[in-house]
């Protein structure tokens, strides 16, 4: 393991410094609210805010992107494509979860037939993880395997004792943290074995601390059991608790905005004047429009519309990617839904364990 | 006629491949009107070249920019390698606007889309049994024709096919001057209500079907409406078919067409790529949610 740092106080530096060749994204305040927005002089990175309001996958998959273009004049059509991403960017400060919501689109998006603006994106960007600061009572990662402590990427680093240690951990990681050289210090370079040193030793401790507050979080024991790839999924659909479970859902979709993992769009168009832009846009399977067709839709009900998204997450997602759940328990649906309706609620109700 | 011929622009990367979302640009050049609200297209590449092959049952995104984009069932058969035809219901706002186009509008097309009818696999060598309803026929349409093109591979066919009136029965022309005359072929055509200048058979589709009292010892192909289709399965298993024999084909509201866009499921099948063809057996595993 080769370890790099800087101390927070020069983190200015370190933002500049790859600012000058590419674009890089972190967590900015804006209004009080935090999230990913780009870069520049002036802008001050906040490790002690946990999440931000969207989650981080905007910078791949944005809110809103033009797929095509049109012209039309009287019988003829021209179709201009829009270029996908092709310059390099750097995502910064994404915690484990988010970082692993990354994973969750990467099996829709990636697999045949590839997404080509989604796949750009991913192949231009490089990912800085960081150890998430304190967490909260409304976290619930490990229910799904994530390890906090280890949030993966390109580069992973945590901050310690006012130092932020890298460790890159992909060709892309490293060649980020060459590119760096003149800012960033290997750490541990008093003639102290590597995994050995001073920094190694704090590297590590900061790992073991945060370890202790995530056992102690209230969701620690909260499991996937009777969900995922082996639950029947008849008999988890016509549960009659669905009933009671979606009767104060609003169909307002917060939910689905702040989601790391929800990645169902919808493709539109707006007529310029000058074009006509296919654009695609985020969607929520908690509208009633989601899936009205001209003759009527299969999910009248908001009950319908409640139960796709869970079962989609704990269920249809598993069943069509090797058992890998669509949630990482990031909290941020906790944090947001006006009536405090959530997954973890669905969980602990048609769940195998109970978690009271 | 546009000079974008290749349905790619000057900003198209070279050797990158085109992504699944941008359509390619076609041509309308035919628009036949069947009824008061069915017109068939038919669609050709601008420069004469197939626009992609496809396999009955398999559907294609057709769009006309400024009124939308939406999938359809290709109503051709794949031996026509020149041109594919879509049969169209009018009664939203894109196929409002397709049914006011005029022949040589250009438009956008993608595709193909979906596991088309198993025609070369468990339909070889079968007596077949088509069931459809209005606009129903038209995903059928291309398998009737891939059988009449390929005749001695497969066994008996019977069609029976309804509609709420005579005007509505959809390329009535070609099924009384070809289908009626091919070979080893029945068909019967039904109306929902009595009408003057009808002399053939009056009632729903799932009754008469039960009246000619077919034997089970065919595959059937049903699509119509989901009550219709509801209706023949319940009849069909009366008359003896395991649900096995059984296929039909879905519609669910679609953007993607590549199981991404997340709202065509049924369960974890999206009828997109998983469908649009179903064996009713399948069927009975997934929830009861289209």
């Amino acid at each position: 393991m080769s370890l790099k740092k800087i101390a927070l106080t020069e983190l200015d530096r370190f933002f500049s410094a790859i600012a000058l060749k590419k674009k890089i994204y972190l967590p900015v305040e804006k209004a009080g609210q935090y999230d990913y927005a780009p870069w520049e002089p002036g802008i001050t990175y906040h490790p002690e805010v946990l999440h931000t309001v969207k989650s981080a996958k905007s910078v791949f998959f944005p809110q809103s992107e033009d797929l095509v273009r049109y012209k039309r004049s009287g019988l003829s059509l021209a179709i201009a494509e829009v270029p996908p991403e092709d310059e390099e960017f750097v995502v910064f400060g994404v915690h484990a979860c988010d970082v692993k919501g990354f994973e969750v689109l990467d099996r829709v998006f990636l697999s045949d037939p590839v997404d080509t603006f989604y796949k750009a994106r991913r192949e231009h960007g490089t990912v800085v993880s960081v150890m998430c600061p304190q967490p909260e009572e409304t976290c619930f990662c490990e229910t799904f395997g994530i390890d906090a402590e280890n949030p993966g990427a390109d580069v992973q680093a945590r901050i310690c004792e006012g130092t932020l240690y890298m460790e890159a951990l992909t060709g892309k990681g490293e060649a980020l943290l060459e590119e760096l050289g003149g800012i960033v210090a290997e750490a541990d370079q008093n003639g102290e074995a590597a995994g050995e040193g001073k920094d190694a030793e704090a590297y590590a401790k900061g790992a073991e601390e945060h370890k202790k507050i995530m056992d102690k979080l209230p969701l620690a024991g909260l499991t996937t059991e009777g969900f995922g790839a082996e639950a029947d999924l008849l008999t988890l659909f016509n549960r009659p608790e669905w009933k009671e479970l979606s009767s104060s859902c609003l169909g307002c979709g917060t939910c689905t905005y702040v989601c790391p993992t929800c990645q169902c769009y919808d493709i539109r168009e707006y007529n310029t004047g000058k074009d006509i832009r296919r654009f695609r846009v985020w969607d929520s399977c908690m509208y009633s429009d989601f899936t009205m067709m001209a003759h009527g839709s299969p999910r009248p009900d908001q009950l319908q519309r409640f139960r796709q998204r869970f079962m989609h997450k704990l269920k249809y997602y598993p069943d069509n990617y090797e058992g890998a759940f669509s949630c990482v328990g990031c909290g941020r649906c906790l944090q947001k839904c006006p009536v405090s309706m959530n997954i973890v609620k669905v969980m602990k109700t048609l769940g195998g364990a109970a978690h009271e | 006629m546009s000079d974008n011929t290749s349905g790619c622009s000057g900003n198209c990367v070279p050797g990158m491949k085109k992504d699944m979302l941008v359509p390619q640009l076609a041509v309308v050049t035919d628009i036949r009107t069947d009824t008061p609200d069915v017109k068939t297209f038919r669609v050709k590449s601008l420069d004469g070249q197939p626009l992609f092959d496809h396999m009955p049952g398999q559907c294609a995104m057709l769009t006309l920019p400024g009124s939308g984009e939406a999938m359809f069932s290709i109503t051709s058969s794949p031996t026509h390698k020149d041109y594919k035809e879509f049969s169209i219901k009018r009664c939203g706002m894109l196929t409002e606007a397709l049914h006011a186009m005029e022949p040589g509008q250009e438009i956008g097309i993608r595709g193909p889309y979906g596991k088309p009818f198993p025609v070369d696999t468990e339909f070889r060598g079968k007596k077949l049994l088509f069931i459809a309803g209005g606009i129903g026929l038209a995903p059928l349409h291309s398998v009737i024709d891939y059988v009449r093109a390929n005749r001695d591979a497969y066994g008996h066919m019977d069609i029976l096919y309804g509609s709420r009136s005579a005007a509505d029965l959809v390329d009535l022309e070609q099924i009384q001057t070809e289908w009626m005359n091919e070979k080893d072929t029945d068909v019967y055509l039904t109306i929902d209500r009595p009408q003057e200048g009808w002399d053939g058979h009056v009632g729903f589709v799932p009754s008469y079907l039960k009246e000619l009292a077919f034997k089970p010892d065919c595959t059937a192909i049903i699509c119509g409406p989901p009550i219709m289709i509801k209706f023949v399965l319940q009849a069909l298993i009366e008359m003896g078919f395991d649900k096995k024999q059984v296929y039909t084909t879905l519609e669910l509201k679609m953007k993607c067409g590549i199981g991404k866009c997340g709202r065509c499921n049924i369960g974890s099948k999206f009828v997109c790529k998983d469908g649009p063809v179903f064996r009713c057996d399948e069927i009975d595993e997934l929830p009861g949610e289209y």
